[in-house]
């Protein structure tokens, strides 16, 4: 027998259902950043001070742009679930709303506009 | 649904709360975490710029060596490293390990002295071999 009011029920209130994937993602999302980053942070390293030509060169080679491309996902989806739990717990009522929408909104469009930069230096390399 | 204006948790920092290594290195890994999240928007606008040419990349490689840009790259770099070796020990946990008392300390020091090597070490090589940014 449920002790929760029929009513909680019908109206679908309670867990949301997806507190476990999130954890989850946070964690899958962690450990590649802990495997790409340390790659990241010498390549950048590496390309401090050098010209456009150099850093297109670098960016379109196949295997850096394959890690690259990994490294943003990660990345993006990583920050959008870690602020999205930042949000929840400082924020209420329509600003939470407000900044919910408007972070995962940037953070999409970052990760697009990653993914277009790095697919445009290396098809057209 | 009436909202009564009660004192949220950051009203007991400081005057009420004695703060802990592990309290701070958490408050520390949530900071430095929405740093970052700044920080990667960043990236993708160096990416974009790469991607679209000679005048994007030159503006936007003379804001990033700017004075305020390389503090805003320091403290990002900062953050990144600490992030990184905090959500070590993190993930640790989330798999069973290190939470007794004195290995939770234990880690922490070693977050804090480690992120201080490492961030050096980053800025030494970066400012000697790579020039002036």
């Amino acid at each position: 027998m449920s002790l929760r009011n029929p009513l909680a029920r019908a109206k679908g209130l309670g867990s949301a259902k997806d507190g476990t994937s999130h954890w989850w993602h946070q964690r899958l999302s962690a450990i590649a950043l802990l495997l790409l980053t340390p790659w990241f942070v010498i390549l950048m390293v590496g390309l401090l001070g050098d010209d456009l030509a150099t850093v297109r060169a670098t960016l379109s080679q196949p295997l850096t742009a394959i890690l690259m491309t990994a490294f943003v996902l990660s990345l993006f989806w990583h920050a959008r679930l870690g602020l999205q739990v930042v949000i929840e717990d400082y924020l209420h009522g329509g600003t939470e709303l407000l900044m919910q929408v408007i972070v995962k909104f940037a953070f999409a469009l970052a990760a697009i506009a990653s993914l277009l930069a790095i697919g445009r230096l290396y098809f057209l390399a | 649904m009436a909202t009564p204006k009660r004192p949220l948790s950051p009203f007991m920092l400081g005057s009420y709360y004695r703060f802990q290594l592990t309290s701070l290195s958490s408050l520390l890994h949530r900071a430095t975490g929405v740093a970052l999240a700044i920080g990667s928007l960043v990236f993708a606008g160096w990416l974009a710029a790469a991607a679209a040419g000679e005048g994007a990349f030159s503006a936007y490689s003379a804001v990033l060596a700017s004075l305020p840009g390389k503090a805003a790259l320091f403290v990002f770099s900062a953050c990144l490293v600490y992030h990184l070796l905090n959500g070590i020990r993190h993930l640790a946990w989330d798999a069973g390990h290190g939470y007794e008392i004195p290995k939770a300390y234990a880690s922490g020091y070693a977050v804090f002295a480690l992120t201080i090597v490492f961030t050096a070490v980053l800025w030494y090589v970066g400012l000697t071999a790579g020039g002036a940014a």
